[in-house]
């Protein structure tokens, strides 16, 4: 046995590295940027103003409309990879799993994962390119016109992204036991009712998973609308998203003079969203659940 | 799944006929969902050996003999800061995988052998990191990059994606340091090795988890666009997914040296990816499942 006294000192000699720069560089910054949203450093200094910038994000009717419209654009941006990437990457899975592949099934795998090894940059631009009316590949400006460009947007971010769930949701099929799977089909089970009444109940946690960590990263998601659209995305902001927002108001754009305060405001609320809907997630929905030790 | 094979023998000719359908089935939509991943790239790439000519008049047509050139290659090294962009990713990615590995290792040692009272709130505390937005902390660690004079630089960049990613590893990592038999480190102290003798016993155990941590390190570091642009934007100090997206933005209508540029971004990747697949998809389900 070591005694307690060596246990905290290793402890300390091992995690603290890790731990200072994870706490300096992600925890505090996140937290001291809530605390940021109760000043105002406009003037050189900062004064403390309490909800002065959530009133002002709230009221102003220029910011206040620039953020519900981002809302609901990450609302719809995550609601297409709720309902397409979701279902596929687990029909994906499902299929990768399926007893009849033999040696082709790494080879699947592996293709099928390829485009989530792309850049969001090239992403973007080979849509860009195959959608182009010009090449005619479909004649219609998708991305010109208000009402398909974020669809067009989240789809090809479903594209790229697919193979995470994919993968996911695939290792957690292998890792059902071949005998329970055996015995359902000794007992007349079809495919059908072999995924639905046994397969998937087994990895419900799993795609619970999925699914809240979807969510995070598509309510954090910048990058395939600033590759294609730029900061201020069009047509007419129909593709800005909480994260094309946050980063014109810190960083500034055309048209739109940089806030720090602001910014961290915007930032805090996201922030709130995300903390609100996944705790949300774990208390009520993780404990119905159930996990089926394996 | 080879154990399902003895069972199939004694069934009639009908239920072999209909996994025979399956089979076509399985494979069917598998090779429509291979297509519809890989041809968009194939795509890019066999265009960026093309004339601008031979890219309209023909896009889907091999690269023949009149319209084959390297010109959008060539006009990619000379044009823009590809080897420069190179090698900033390569030294970013790098020394954040080294930093990630080395850091999140001993902690999750640490963390695992030498139990406290203690212990469930440090584990718990890097495993919500795992789910941290990160990129919401931007505006303060603009402010922190600013006094500590590391604005535009590499440096910035290194310390924030190692941040980012340590508590993945340190999750990850966790979870192969359980898996070593405790006689062994039993054993090498009873023989009087130091701790930092015993952690070495332990860590060619842990060998494949190094392995996960370092290839699921490397995709959102290599890819990522936020933070190059806020805090190394430079010409001297742009990543490969930040040069792309600017050169992008400069030879709008050389479509050759566009494709090019883009071909070249997703090569390294691509190649890795295929290396380090297994290693991948280990840390994948074993980070985030766990």
């Amino acid at each position: 046995m070591i005694r307690t006294a060596t246990r905290y000192r290793m402890l300390a000699i091992f995690v603290l590295p890790a731990l200072a720069i994870y706490v300096i560089f992600s925890v505090l910054p996140l937290l001291s940027s809530v605390i940021l949203s109760f000043f105002n450093s406009s003037n050189g200094g900062s004064a403390f103003i309490a909800f002065g910038n959530y009133v002002h994000l709230f009221t102003d009717p220029y910011i206040s409309g620039h953020f519900w419209n981002a809302l609901r654009n990450s609302v719809e941006f995550f609601a297409i990879h709720l309902i397409v990437e979701l279902p596929v990457g687990l029909l994906m899975a499902a299929l990768l799993t399926s007893a009849t592949l033999r040696r082709s099934r790494g080879i699947y795998r592996t293709l099928l994962f390829i485009p989530a090894t792309l850049s969001v940059v090239i992403v973007g631009f080979i849509w860009r390119l195959i959608i182009n009316p010009l090449w005619g590949v479909v004649s219609f400006p998708l991305l010109g016109n208000t009402a398909t460009a974020l669809p067009t947007i989240s789809l090809m971010s479903v594209w790229e992204y697919i193979g995470i769930p994919m993968i996911f949701l695939y290792t957690a099929l292998l890792a059902i036991p071949n005998d329970i799977v055996e015995a359902s089909r000794i007992d007349g089970a079809s495919p059908w009712q072999l995924f639905w009444r046994i397969k998937f109940p087994l990895i419900a946690p799993q795609f619970g998973l999925i699914t809240i960590l979807t969510y995070i990263w598509t309510f954090n998601g910048f990058d395939i609308v600033y590759a294609l659209n730029g900061s201020a995305p069009g047509p007419n902001y129909s593709t800005d998203i909480l994260g094309t927002l946050f980063y014109r108001t810190f960083f500034g754009s055309s048209g739109q003079v940089a806030d720090l305060d602001l910014g961290a405001t915007i930032a805090s609320v996201i922030f709130f969203i995300i903390l609100v809907t996944t705790a949300a997630y774990f208390v009520v929905l993780q404990r119905r659940i159930k996990t089926y030790e394996l | 799944m080879t154990a399902t094979a003895p069972t199939r023998a004694p069934r009639g000719d009908r239920v072999r006929g209909s996994e025979r359908g399956t089979a076509f089935a399985v494979h069917g939509l598998l090779i429509v969902f291979a297509i519809i991943a890989i041809a968009p790239i194939l795509v890019v790439v066999i265009n960026s050996f093309k004339t601008t000519m031979g890219i309209f008049g023909a896009p889907f047509a091999l690269p023949g003999a009149d319209t084959f050139t390297l010109q959008g290659y060539l006009d990619v090294f000379t044009g823009g800061d590809f080897v420069t962009n190179y090698r900033n990713s390569a030294v970013v990615t790098a020394v954040t995988i080294a930093l990630t590995v080395a850091l999140g290792t001993a902690a999750a040692w640490a963390i695992v052998e030498y139990k406290v009272r203690i212990s469930p709130l440090i584990t718990g505390f890097f495993i919500v990191g795992i789910m941290l937005p990160i990129r919401l902390g931007t505006v303060p660690l603009l402010k922190t990059m600013v006094s500590w004079n590391l604005i535009d630089t590499l440096p910035a960049l290194i310390l924030i994606y190692t941040a980012m990613q340590l508590p993945l590893a340190v999750a990850l990592m966790m979870t192969y340091f359980r898996s070593v038999p405790t006689e062994l480190k039993e054993a090498a102290r009873m023989d009087g090795a130091n701790e930092f003798r015993v952690l070495g016993i332990a860590i060619p155990l842990v060998r494949p988890g190094i392995a996960a941590v370092a290839s699921i390190t490397m995709l959102p570091v290599w890819n990522d666009l936020w933070f190059p642009l806020i805090f190394a934007p430079s010409k001297q100090n742009q990543t490969v997914t930040l040069g792309v997206q600017q050169f992008v933005g400069q030879f709008q209508s050389n479509y050759p040296a566009l494709l090019a540029a883009l071909t070249l971004g997703a090569i390294p990747l691509i190649v890795l990816f295929t290396v380090l697949s297994r290693q991948f998809i280990q840390g994948l389900s074993a980070g985030y499942g766990k």
